[in-house]
């Protein structure tokens, strides 16, 4: 759609921007303070430049939370992205079924986020839980409170158990928008049912694949809420994420000035992924003429 | 137990299969030529299953006495108790989790809209100095991590001495809110043809008259599922929301948290504060449905 040139726009803007700035902009500059200070305390602080920033980067710790919630985003993205094609695929198009579908597969998003770790938690629960003492009797050692990768796997699980519908939803959209002619004239064709997708159906849900995976990689990679509840970030550190490392410093240990720095290249990772998909999404609306 | 759910598989099969009627024949055969063979019902209904097996357990538990949550495994509750809702609805320390959650909930959602009705007609309609740089700004904002805002919303906001309120927390989560809203709205507007507009004003609107009389109730789908996506992603928020609260202004999961680490064994208690937290979404989420990619998606599909 074509837009008039109008500066007075900002007035409407105006409001947006004042609440926004009050919640984003001020705390962010407060982060920025702290990054560079320090403090002994009774509100004394003095500039220590960029020590915070080189602390960071040279602490194991830092890369080891990084590197275990980018191995977490990869999983995730590896197992949700395929399932949610492959089952919005098989989605029925017509008729009491996609309500039903649709509401059902919909309702894990809509529960608080330490709900879904609770959930989890009990699930999970060798001598309460459904999913561990059926584990437990088929003989399987599954500890998720002591064993590492029993906890990575129920870190996972509900992870995919949480989200896979927003792929699904997403790949449901897409598809549902493909005219019939297209699948008409690829049976006039002969065309099989993996040219179809391939040819048809895969091109056409790229705009919705672009925003899911995006989306998915942003929420899995500042997850707290699931994880803390479950895990607690253990056995030891290991499903300490990002965000589950930054709060433990920032209000456990009240490291400040650490803190402030690891939020700010977190933020900063955060914008790049950001810009990626803000350029994608605009560059699709121009195609398709928005 | 596997038994049971095939059984309920195979009724659910049939049930799908014997739908369509002799009106749907074509579309029948269309579909059948898309999907290929008819086993598709069984993806969805596996999946729905699974999604469905830690919740049914959680209302499960929320139904049963302790004694036989710890000392018996049992699929469905053999003492069956209303107990564990009693509690809740009985004591206020418990209750008034939920009223706190519902107030700022719906502060929020009231304000994320209100702002960001007109700013969404803004980057709808006009080019103006600086809009992509600030259509993306909001962007970043949806996106940030909620850690990274947790302290220095602690001080800020109690240097305004509005730690505990609801008005923090609904300020809050406006930091994802808004760009929220404002993108979905963005979304819906851009649907609307643009003549609509210049029709009104050659009829002689003022600008807020038009917006308000015409404009609003044409896109009034899309507030509301604006509207719907705040409340829920203001609902499901813990992290900020228990930062910033004590006791006044404490929201249902947080108290949720704090009374597993607490006594820890009071397990039917807690689930059906968990069962009472997934109702106010499972109970509007069949007036979204059609339009819940679109919102998770930002408006953009």
């Amino acid at each position: 759609m074509d837009r008039t040139w109008n500066n007075k726009a900002w007035f409407l803007v105006l409001p947006v921007l004042l609440l926004v700035a009050f919640s984003a902009i001020i705390p962010l500059m407060t982060v920025v303070n702290y990054s560079v200070q320090d403090t002994f305390g009774n509100n004394v602080f003095f500039w220590v430049g960029v020590e915070w920033f080189e602390e960071l980067l040279h602490s194991p710790r830092f890369w080891q939370a990084l590197l275990r919630n980018l191995i977490f985003s990869a999983i995730i993205l590896a197992i949700q992205i395929p399932l949610g094609v492959f089952i919005a695929l098989n989605m029925p198009r017509r008729g009491w079924g996609v309500s039903v579908c649709l509401v059902l597969m919909a309702l894990p998003l809509l529960i608080p986020w330490n709900v879904v770790g609770t959930i989890w938690q009990v699930f999970g629960r060798v001598d309460i839980g459904l999913l561990g003492y059926t584990l437990a009797r088929l003989g399987i050692n599954y500890n998720y409170v002591q064993d590492p990768l029993a906890a990575w796997v129920t870190v996972i699980v509900m992870d995919i158990w949480h989200w896979t519908s927003l792929v699904v939803l997403l790949c449901y959209a897409g598809l549902v928008s493909i005219p019939d002619a297209y699948f008409q004239a690829a049976k006039i064709d002969g065309a099989s049912r993996w040219s179809v997708f391939r040819y048809i159906q895969l091109p056409k849900m790229n705009r919705v694949l672009l925003i899911a995976v995006l989306l998915r990689f942003m929420d899995s990679f500042m997850i707290y809420t699931e994880p803390f509840v479950v895990t607690g970030g253990g056995p030891g550190n290991e499903t300490t994420f990002l965000s589950i490392d930054l709060v433990k410093m920032a209000i456990g240990q009240f490291d400040v000035g650490p803190a402030a720095a690891m939020s700010l290249v977190y933020f900063l990772i955060v914008l790049l992924v950001c810009w990626v998909f803000y350029t994608v999404m605009t560059n699709y609306g121009e195609e398709s003429g928005r | 137990m596997t038994d049971d759910a095939s059984r309920s598989t195979v009724i659910r099969a049939d049930a799908t299969t014997s739908a369509p009627t002799v009106a749907t024949r074509t579309s029948r055969l269309r579909r059948a030529g898309r999907n290929g063979p008819r086993t598709s019902w069984l993806v969805p209904t596996l999946y729905i299953i699974f999604l469905m097996l830690p919740i049914y357990w959680l209302v499960n538990m929320s139904f049963k006495t302790n004694v036989e949550i710890t000392s018996s495994f049992t699929l469905w509750p053999r003492t069956f108790t209303l107990r564990n809702y009693a509690v809740i609805f009985t004591d206020p320390s418990w209750y008034n989790g939920y009223i706190n959650s519902i107030i700022y909930v719906v502060l929020n959602t009231v304000i994320s809209v209100a702002v960001a009705l007109p700013a969404a007609y803004a980057f709808s309609r006009y080019r103006f100095l600086g809009d992509k740089h600030l259509f993306f700004w909001l962007l970043t904002n949806r996106m940030a991590p909620p850690a990274v805002f947790v302290l220095p919303f602690f001080q800020l906001y109690s240097a305004f001495g509005l730690i505990d309120t609801h008005i923090a927390v609904a300020l809050a989560h406006c930091l994802f809110n808004v760009p929220l809203a404002v993108w979905i709205l963005e979304g819906f507007m851009s649907g609307v043809p643009k003549e609509i507009d210049e029709t009104a004003y050659i009829d002689g609107y003022s600008f807020p008259r038009f917006f308000v009389r015409i404009f609003v109730p044409l896109i009034a789908s899309g507030i509301g599922v604006a509207a719907f996506f705040c409340f829920m992603f203001s609902w499901v928020e813990l992290l900020i929301a228990r930062t910033l609260t004590t006791t006044d202004a404490k929201p249902i999961s947080a108290i949720m948290t704090r009374t597993v680490s607490a006594s820890g064994l009071d397990w039917g208690v807690l689930a059906a504060a968990g069962v009472l937290t997934i109702i106010p979404g499972a109970l509007v989420i069949y007036f979204v449905r059609n339009y819940i990619a679109k919102g998770f998606a930002l408006g953009r599909v």
